[in-house]
C-alpha cells in the first residue's frame, strides 16, 4: 500500500510539472487570437445500470482531459460498483498525452486498480504507455501496455464505431480485449489473453451533451483466467441488458 | 472626442458618457433576462432598430460598443453592439475624406475596430496586439485615416469572438469621380450569422467535438440508398474512401443552422427586412458578408445580378442569377426590377438547411415566395485534391494553356514557354522552414508571366505535421468552378474567371519572387493553422517594401477558407492578364491552387488570416511584416503609395 501512496504523490508532482508547461509561454503577438486556449472536456462514455448481473452493478466509463492541442493530462477512470453492497472495482488513469500525428495521441502515466467489498481487498498500480486515436475507417481505438508495481505485464486493446441510423439515433459496437504475461491470482487473472467484452448500444442524442441508451454487454473470460474462475466456483461469461446515460461537457 | 474627461455639463446633468455608462447598470436592473443565458427569451423581445447612417464626410463620427437585448424573429438575445444596433451604422465617406473615428469601449473587456479592406496607415488597422494594444473598457480611442479610395467595405471587432455576437457594420465610399455605372437608389445588405449559444462555447464545442453541429451526416439508410441508386461496389468504395481518409464529404460548415439562425440587415428571415423601390429602376444592391463562418449563396428570383464591384473594386459588369460570398468578401449587383410586385432576396448557406431572406418590394408589407432549400452537397473526389489523380479532370490545364494566348503581354522579359517547363515539386522541399512558413521560389527559376493562372502541382512529402490531416495530392486551379453544391440548377453561377477590372492596370509588372503557403487544418481535432503551424507557434512572414509578392496558396483542408490581407490590395491571377481584378479576400476552395500578386508597399505587422472567425482564432493567421530593405528606402521610394488607392 505504502508504495501506492508515493506514486500517486509523484503523479500528483508529474500532473503539475504538465500542468505548466501546457499553460505556460506564448509570445506576445499570440494574444492576436486564441489558439493557445486551455480547455476542460469531461465525459461518461458509459454510465449504465446492468440489472441482470448478479450483484446488479451500476458501471461507469468516464475521460476527463485539460489541455492544448498538442498536450493534454487525461484522466480515464471506469468500473463497477454494486447496487446490493459494498462491493465493486475501480480503475483510475493519469496520464500525459501527446499528439503525435493526426490523428492519434501518445499517452505515458500511471494507473491504479483497486477491489472492495465485503471479502479481502486489492490495490496494485501499473505504469501505463498506450496510443489512442482514431483509426482509418472511423474507428476509435485505444491501444495499451500496463507494468504493475510487481513488474507484471498486461495490456488491452478497445474499439468502438459510431454506426448512425439517424443523426441522432446511434448505434456503438464495441470490443474490447485484455491479456496478461503473468498470472496475477489477487485479482484473479491468469496469463494469456484473459477476457473480452463485445458490446452495443443504441444511443438518442437528444442534444449532443446528452443521450440515454440501453444495449448489450457480453463479457467473457479466457484461458488460464476462466479456469481459474472456474476453479473458485464462479461463472465464465455473461451477457448482460444494459441501460444508461452518456454525458460529457 | 472632447468632452471625454467633463462627466457632467455645467447644468449638473447626466452626459452622454455617463448615460451610456449607467446605462448598462439601469439595463441589468430593468431587465433580469440581460444576466440569464441566452436561451432564456421572453415574449416582449425588443424590436428590430434599424442602424443609422452616419457621415464622416460631414465631421468626426462617434461609435460606441456595449451590449443591447436584440430581437430576432420574436426571440431575444444579447449582443455586442456599435451604437446600439446589429448591424452597427452604416459609415459614409467621400474619396479623398480625413475619417476621423472615435471609439467609446463600454464592454468590461478589450474591443478593438478593423476596418475591412482599407488601405490605411499601419496603427489605424485596428487589429490588437499586432498594430496597436486594444481599445481598453471606459477607454475611448481616435482612428484619424485619410480614405483614398471607394466602393463597399465593412468594419468589425478584432478582439476575441466579438463578431460573431454583432460587432460589425458596412462602411461605403462614394468616389471622388463619377461613378461608370448608374442606378436610381441603393440598399445595403449586410449577411450574417447569429448564435443565441455563446460564441465561447460554440468554440469549446468545436474544439471536443467538431462534428458537433453536423447533423447532415451520411446513415445507414443513406448507404442503402446509394447502394441501391448506384450498386452495392460502387457505394462500398466510395465509403470506404472516404472512411480511410478518416473525411466526411458532408463537412461542408463547421457550424450549421443547427446552431445559427442568417440575418439580413440584422433581421431574421421571418422578420423579412425590405428595401423598397420603383418599378423601372435601376437599383444597386451594396452585399456584405458579414457572417463569421457562413458562406452564402445570393441570389434574387426573376432578376438578373450584374456585378458592378467586387471588394469595393470596379469589375467589367457581368450579368449573373447566383453567386457565393464568402465571408469577408463585398459583391455590389445591379437589379432592374420591372414589375410592380415583390421580389425575395434570397441568402442559401453553403451546407444548406438555412437562410437569410429579405425583399425588395415597391410598398413596404409584401413578400414574394421563398424558394425551397435545395439539397445538401457533398464534397467531391476533387476537393480532396485527386481530381488529377483520377484522370479525369484535367479542367485546369486546358484553362492555363487558354489564359496563356489570351493574355495580354504583360511588361516583362519572361517568356510564357518558360512556366509550362517548371517541375510540378518545385516550391515544396521549403515548406518544411522552420516556423518561417514563408516559401521561396523563383530565386533560381523564372516565374510566370504576371496575370496567369498557377499551374497544376503535385504535394510535396512534407505533410505539415500534426496539425494537418491530409493533403492535396494534386492541387489545381478552380477559378472557373462555381463551388461546392452550385451550378446545377440551370442558372448561371459567377466564377472568379468571370471577373476583369474595369481599367487595365498601369503598373503591372512581373513579381519578384514567390511566397506559397499551405492553408492546413486537421477536422477531428479543430486544428487550423498555416503550413501546419498555427499562429502562436509561428514566426511573421518578412516581405521588404518594395518588392512585388506572388502569394500562392494550397488548401490542404477539405473546406473552403475566405484568406484576407490587411492594409495590402491582393491582385487575383485568374488568367485576365493586366485586367485580373484587386481582392481584400480570396476565397481558396479544398485543394485549390491559388495566385494573387501584391505590392509590399506599406510598411509594418499586417494580419493576414482566414476570415472564418473560429479557423482564424484557431490559429490560421499570420502577420506579414513589410520591412525595410537592407540598405535603406532610398531607392524603393519610387514604389510609393500613389499607385495603390483605389482610384483608376
Amino acid at each position: 500500500m505504502s508504495d501506492v501512496r508515493v506514486w500517486s504523490r509523484r503523479a500528483a508532482a508529474f500532473g503539475a510539472a504538465i500542468a505548466v508547461t501546457v499553460v505556460g509561454g506564448s509570445s506576445p503577438l499570440a494574444a492576436q487570437t486564441m489558439d493557445d486556449m486551455i480547455y476542460t472536456y469531461v465525459s461518461f462514455d458509459e454510465l449504465e445500470y446492468v440489472p441482470g448481473a448478479s450483484e446488479e452493478p451500476v458501471e461507469y466509463k468516464g475521460q476527463m482531459w485539460i489541455g492544448g492541442d498538442f498536450e493534454r493530462i487525461w484522466f480515464k477512470a471506469r468500473g463497477e460498483q454494486s447496487t446490493l453492497e459494498h462491493e465493486g472495482d475501480f480503475e483510475g488513469q493519469a496520464l500525459y498525452s501527446r499528439t503525435t500525428s493526426a490523428f492519434w495521441n501518445t499517452q505515458v502515466g500511471l494507473r491504479v486498480d483497486h477491489l472492495y467489498g465485503p471479502g479481502p481487498g486489492a490495490t496494485r498500480g501499473h505504469l501505463a504507455l498506450g496510443v489512442q486515436g482514431l483509426a482509418p475507417y472511423w474507428f476509435e481505438l485505444e491501444s495499451f501496455l500496463f507494468v504493475s508495481h510487481r513488474g507484471d505485464v498486461s495490456a488491452r486493446v478497445e474499439a468502438s464505431y459510431d454506426l448512425l441510423f439517424t443523426q441522432r439515433l446511434i448505434v456503438e459496437p464495441e470490443f474490447e480485449l485484455n491479456g496478461a504475461v503473468q498470472s496475477v491470482p489477487q485479482f484473479g487473472v491468469g496469463s494469456g489473453l484473459t477476457d473480452f467484452e463485445l458490446g452495443a448500444r443504441v444511443r438518442y442524442e437528444i442534444v449532443r451533451e446528452l443521450a440515454p441508451y440501453v444495449g448489450m454487454s457480453w463479457v467473457r473470460l479466457i484461458g488460464e483466467t476462466a479456469d481459474m474462475a472456474r476453479g473458485a466456483g464462479a461463472g465464465v461469461g455473461n451477457a448482460n441488458f444494459v441501460a444508461g446515460l452518456r454525458w460529457w461537457y | 472626442m472632447n468632452g471625454h474627461d467633463d462627466h457632467r455639463d455645467g447644468l449638473g446633468r447626466i452626459s452622454r458618457r455617463d448615460f451610456v455608462r449607467y446605462g448598462g447598470t439601469f439595463g441589468v436592473l430593468a431587465g433580469v433576462d440581460s444576466v440569464l443565458p441566452g436561451w432564456v427569451h421572453w415574449a416582449g423581445a425588443p424590436p428590430w432598430r434599424e442602424p443609422a447612417v452616419l457621415d464622416g464626410s460631414a465631421g468626426p463620427i462617434e461609435l460606441t460598443i456595449g451590449e443591447t437585448r436584440i430581437g430576432i424573429d420574436g426571440r431575444g438575445g444579447t449582443a455586442t453592439t456599435i451604437n446600439g444596433t446589429v448591424p452597427g451604422p452604416i459609415l459614409r465617406f467621400r474619396e479623398g475624406d480625413e475619417a476621423v473615428i472615435h471609439v467609446t469601449n463600454t464592454l468590461d473587456e478589450d474591443t478593438s475596430i478593423h476596418w475591412h479592406g482599407l488601405i490605411l496607415p499601419n496603427a489605424m488597422d485596428g487589429v490588437p496586439n499586432v498594430n496597436f494594444p486594444g481599445i481598453r473598457p471606459g477607454e475611448t480611442f481616435t482612428y484619424r485615416y485619410p480614405v483614398r479610395q471607394f466602393g463597399t467595405y465593412w468594419y468589425h471587432s478584432h478582439s476575441k469572438l466579438q463578431e460573431q455576437l454583432g460587432h460589425y457594420g458596412a462602411m461605403v465610399i462614394d468616389p471622388a469621380g463619377s461613378e461608370p455605372e448608374t442606378y436610381d437608389r441603393e440598399h445595403v445588405i449586410v449577411l450574417s450569422d447569429w448564435t443565441f449559444s455563446s460564441p465561447y462555447r460554440v468554440m469549446a464545442r468545436l474544439k471536443k467535438h467538431p462534428d458537433y453541429y453536423n447533423f447532415d451526416k451520411r446513415t445507414v439508410f443513406d448507404f442503402l440508398r446509394d447502394a441501391s441508386e448506384d450498386g452495392l461496389g460502387r457505394t462500398v468504395s466510395d465509403r470506404l474512401s472516404w472512411g480511410g481518409m478518416r473525411m466526411n464529404p458532408t463537412d461542408i460548415s463547421d457550424i450549421t443552422s443547427a446552431a445559427f439562425i442568417y440575418l439580413m440587415n440584422g433581421q431574421g428571415p421571418d422578420d423579412n427586412w425590405t428595401g423598397l423601390f420603383e418599378p423601372g429602376e435601376r437599383v444597386r444592391l451594396r452585399f456584405i458578408n458579414a457572417a463569421a463562418a457562413t458562406y452564402f449563396d445570393v441570389r434574387v428570383p426573376g432578376l438578373p445580378l450584374t456585378v458592378i464591384q467586387m471588394d469595393g473594386q470596379h469589375v467589367k459588369p457581368v450579368e449573373t442569377d447566383e453567386f457565393r460570398i464568402p465571408p469577408a468578401k463585398t459583391y455590389d449587383v445591379i437589379v432592374e426590377p420591372g414589375e410592380n410586385r415583390a421580389y425575395t432576396i434570397f441568402a442559401e448557406s453553403i451546407a444548406r438547411g438555412g437562410h437569410a431572406r429579405g425583399t425588395l418590394a415597391p410598398r413596404e408589407g409584401m413578400e414574394a415566395p421563398v424558394p425551397d432549400p435545395r439539397e445538401r452537397p457533398l464534397l467531391t473526389m476533387a476537393d480532396m485534391g485527386m481530381a488529377g489523380m483520377m484522370g479525369h479532370d484535367m479542367g485546369g490545364m486546358e484553362q492555363m494553356d487558354h489564359s496563356m494566348h489570351d493574355m495580354t503581354p504583360p511588361d516583362t522579359a519572361m517568356t510564357p514557354d518558360s512556366t509550362m517547363s517548371s517541375d510540378p515539386m518545385a516550391g515544396h522541399d521549403h515548406s518544411a522552414m522552420a516556423g518561417g512558413a514563408a516559401a521561396m521560389t523563383g530565386m533560381g527559376s523564372p516565374l510566370r508571366p504576371p496575370g496567369t493562372l498557377p499551374e497544376d502541382s503535385m504535394h510535396g512529402e512534407d505533410e505539415h505535421g500534426p496539425g494537418n490531416a491530409g493533403v492535396a495530392m494534386m492541387a489545381t486551379s478552380r477559378l472557373d468552378e462555381p463551388g461546392v453544391g452550385l451550378g446545377e440548377d440551370g442558372w448561371r453561377v459567377l466564377r472568379y474567371t468571370d471577373l476583369e477590372a474595369l481599367e487595365p492596370w498601369d503598373d503591372f509588372r512581373a513579381p519578384d519572387r514567390e511566397i506559397e503557403l499551405h492553408l492546413t487544418g486537421n477536422m477531428e481535432r479543430f486544428m487550423w493553422s498555416i503550413d501546419g503551424v498555427k499562429f502562436s507557434d509561428a514566426e511573421p512572414i518578412r516581405v521588404e517594401y518594395g518588392e512585388r509578392i506572388r502569394l500562392t496558396m494550397i488548401n490542404d483542408t477539405m473546406m473552403n477558407h475566405p484568406m484576407h490581407l490587411h492594409g495590402m490590395w491582393m491582385e487575383l491571377e485568374n488568367g485576365k492578364g493586366n485586367r485580373i481584378p484587386r481582392v481584400h479576400t480570396i476565397n481558396v476552395k479544398p485543394a485549390e491552387k491559388v495566385s494573387l500578386l501584391f505590392h509590399a508597399d506599406a510598411l509594418g505587422p499586417w494580419a493576414f488570416h482566414c476570415h472564418i472567425l473560429y479557423h482564424m482564432d484557431a490559429g490560421m493567421f499570420r502577420v506579414v511584416e513589410v520591412v525595410e530593405p537592407e540598405g535603406g528606402m532610398g531607392h524603393h521610394m519610387h514604389r510609393g503609395h500613389d499607385d495603390r488607392s483605389g482610384v483608376r
